[in-house]
């Protein structure tokens, strides 16, 4: 990680206002922000670790932990909520087997709650690896379910 | 013989890429649009022809053939006469959903940098005379005056100036910076230019929510593409990253200075005092866009449409549980029932509306008896609510107004800057209070079973018995930690539905004027407006006039 940042901070530049980006550069590469990069980051951008840390925890999108090698999106906010989106939830929840907010004990799947995709006339939405997925029902749900075991 | 698929966030969710591929396999030339903007229509798939582009919706990739042979049961007609269109005023959404987005020669085709040429024209100050006689004001939600914020810019004194456009877009029920940046990135980037030789700026920043994954790739290859159009002015994206606060102008900057998203006390006002402690101009995305038509059509074309103070057109969103819903650019003035019921057709499940929600999160929930409002900053406020970013979210009868305003302390719960006490601790006590009313009311037996037995408050009863039976034990045993603990065990509480309304409004009272921000500030509107409408969620009878219905 310690070659990539720097190799980072060469390109980009290493100004504090680079902090947010270079954040979301080694989430991609690594799929995270370990805790033990922190100090590494503090470093190239010459930054107290209290100060990236404070930063880090702030954004609901830095994960410290891994995800599970498939993320689903569920989208919560009103919009999706005014289309049934709270029973997609539980369904969701019950057909993927992890709870709103955990990663499946074997690692295969993340659910994570979104608020808002823009996709609000269409719900209940979500993101499944990135990929957006409208009207979701239990025809979806299973076909997200068969996408996730394959 | 072109084919049009759109390639906006929405329409790929409903499937158009595979219906694209399709007709790229049967050897058709696909153009990728943005979207038109009716999300009922989609997947949507325009043939040109010399009656002009002839609309088939929604269609799948089986479809192929009957589109071409003109035989699909989905075959709509001239896309352009369609009611949902024809009744529109699209002055910024005019090539959304027409033109492939990335093609400069098409941009240029449509009237592009025809604004940003006729700025260039003239001088600075006159360009902001122009964008204040429009009338213009500001649509990420507190309708500022876009032109009175240019020209206090104009007037600061320093070198670095900054434009930077808000496109966190945070609200749900809102997509019209999304379809825009998606379908028509260039009018964003001569808005900004506009606004950049308007002010003496020399690099801007667009701040993209990171959900919004599609609009940050268009955005950037757009921006690389006109960079030398609008040279000597510099563009960047910067991607957000999940916090909703960060949409507030002032969280927006430190945000992309690379702090965590908390809000500054102003003043001093970003106009002066903004990114890097330089004068600022911080525009939505929709302001910055509706500028180029006022520079190529005249402040007067623009000012022409309207109601009261309301100058212009807004992009309406209809969202949420809504038969038609999607953009619809219109003059301020028009009502809010002839939005939902004439334009949306009701709600998507059939059933009677019951409330819409107007503005987002921090929006006041209306009944249908307040749908003679017309669209407009002044009246909106007058009726205890806001237009905010114009998005409308549409519930049918099976809405439990309780869960909503337990919600919306949940949500501000969850996204707090941390700055006020009131916003940050007061949303967790009103989630709390929200759960002890929907203990304690009767049960509202016409509503859908699985909506009114919400699992999580149900928990948090659990919790609050057994917290309450550990208090009582220790009792007298627990010195000063323990007694002060004790001091908010639920059994000291008196939980009756009375007594918790009425903390419920004080709370609220106490949010409305002890926060920084909208925030902590707004959050009461949703809440305060669900009970005042709504108040036989919250088990107290129910408003005289549903009652006698
Ligand atoms: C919590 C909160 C969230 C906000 N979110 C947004 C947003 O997503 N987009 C936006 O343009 N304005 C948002 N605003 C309003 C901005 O603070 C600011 O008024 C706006 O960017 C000014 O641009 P305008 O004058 O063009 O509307 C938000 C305000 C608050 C308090
Ligand atoms: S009201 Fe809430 S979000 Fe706004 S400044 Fe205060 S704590 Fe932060
Ligand atoms: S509310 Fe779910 S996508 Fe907007």
């Amino acid at each position: 990680m310690e070659e990539f940042i720097e190799g980072w901070t060469a390109r980009h530049g290493a100004t504090r206002d680079q902090l947010l980006p270079l954040l979301h550069a080694v989430q991609e590469e690594a799929g995270y922000v370990a805790d033990a990069v922190v100090p590494v980051i503090a470093r190239a951008l010459n930054l107290s670790r209290a100060d990236v840390h404070g930063v880090v925890t702030f954004y609901h999108d830095f994960r410290r932990t891994p995800a599970g090698r498939h993320v689903v999106k569920l989208c919560r906010a009103e919009s999706c909520q005014a289309r049934g989106g709270a029973a997609i939830e539980a369904a969701a929840a019950q057909r993927l087997g992890v709870a709103m907010g955990e990663t499946r004990g074997d690692g295969a799947i993340s659910l994570e709650p979104v608020y808002c995709l823009g996709l609000c006339a269409v719900g209940p939405n979500a993101l499944v690896d990135g990929r957006p997925v409208a009207r979701i029902d239990g025809a979806a749900l299973d076909r997200i379910a068969a996408e996730v075991a394959a | 013989m072109k084919i049009y698929v759109s390639r906006d966030m929405a329409s790929v969710a409903l499937g158009a890429d595979a219906v694209a591929q399709a007709f790229a396999d049967a050897g058709r030339e696909v153009i990728r649009t943005g979207s038109r903007g009716l999300f009922s229509i989609e997947p949507l798939v325009e043939v040109e022809t010399a009656q002009g582009r002839i609309g088939y919706g929604p269609v799948g990739p089986g479809d192929v053939a009957a589109v071409l042979d003109g035989s699909h049961a989905n075959r709509l007609g001239p896309v352009d006469q369609h009611p949902f269109f024809a009744g529109q005023q699209r002055f910024t959404f005019a090539r959304c959903g027409v033109i492939d987005p990335v093609s400069l020669t098409e941009y240029a085709a449509q009237d592009g940098w025809k604004g940003l040429e006729a700025a260039r024209a003239m001088t600075p100050q006159a360009v902001v005379d122009a964008v204040k006689a429009s009338g213009l004001r500001g649509r990420g939600g507190a309708g500022f005056p876009t032109g009175i914020k240019w020209q206090t810019v104009l007037d600061a004194p320093a070198g670095d100036k900054y434009i930077v456009c808000n496109a966190d877009e945070g609200d749900s029920g809102t997509f019209a910076d999304r379809m825009l940046m998606e379908g028509d990135p260039y009018c964003l980037i001569e808005g900004m230019a506009i606004a950049a030789h308007a002010v003496g700026a020399r690099h801007g920043y667009i701040y993209i929510r990171s959900e919004y994954p599609f609009a940050i790739a268009t955005m950037r290859l757009a921006i690389d593409h006109a960079a030398h159009l609008i040279a000597p002015f510099t563009l960047e994206v910067r991607e957000g990253a999940g916090a909703y606060v960060c949409g507030e102008e002032t969280a927006l900057l430190d945000s992309i200075e690379g702090k965590r998203g908390q809000v500054r006390a102003k003043p001093p006002l970003p106009a002066l005092k903004g990114l890097f402690g330089q004068p600022t101009v911080i525009n939505n995305v929709l302001s910055l866009a509706a500028v180029p038509f006022i520079l190529a059509e005249g402040a007067e074309a623009y000012a022409a449409v309207g109601f009261g103070r309301s100058r212009g057109t807004m992009p309406v969103q209809l969202a949420g549980n809504v038969r038609h819903g999607g953009l619809y650019e219109i003059g301020f003035g028009i009502t809010l029932g002839e939005l939902v019921n004439d334009v949306g057709g009701g709600t998507a499940s059939g059933r009677p509306v019951r409330a819409v929600q107007v503005g987002g999160p921090l929006g006041a929930y209306f009944p249908p008896s307040m749908f003679h409002l017309p669209f407009d900053y002044e009246a909106f406020a007058a009726a205890g609510g806001l237009i905010g970013h114009a998005g409308i979210t549409v519930f049918d009868d099976s809405v439990d107004m309780a869960h909503m305003a337990r919600f919306a302390m949940e949500f501000c719960a969850a996204e707090s800057c941390g700055k006020c006490t009131p916003c940050r601790i007061g949303s967790t006590r009103g989630v709390e209070i929200v759960d002890r009313i929907m203990a304690a009311r009767p049960s509202i037996s016409r509503r859908h079973p699985d909506e009114s037995q919400d699992p999580e408050s149900r928990n948090a009863r659990l919790d609050d018995a057994a917290l309450d039976a550990d208090f009582r034990q220790h009792d007298g045993k627990g010195g000063y930690l323990g007694k002060a603990l004790y001091s908010r065990a639920p059994s000291r509480i008196d939980t009756s539905l009375d007594a918790q309304t009425t903390l419920l409004r004080d709370l609220c009272d106490t949010m409305k004027y002890g926060s920084l921000c909208a925030l902590g500030g707004f959050t009461p509107y949703p809440v305060l407006s669900a009970l005042d409408y709504f108040p036989e969620d919250f088990g107290a009878p129910a408003p005289l006039k549903e009652a006698a219905e």
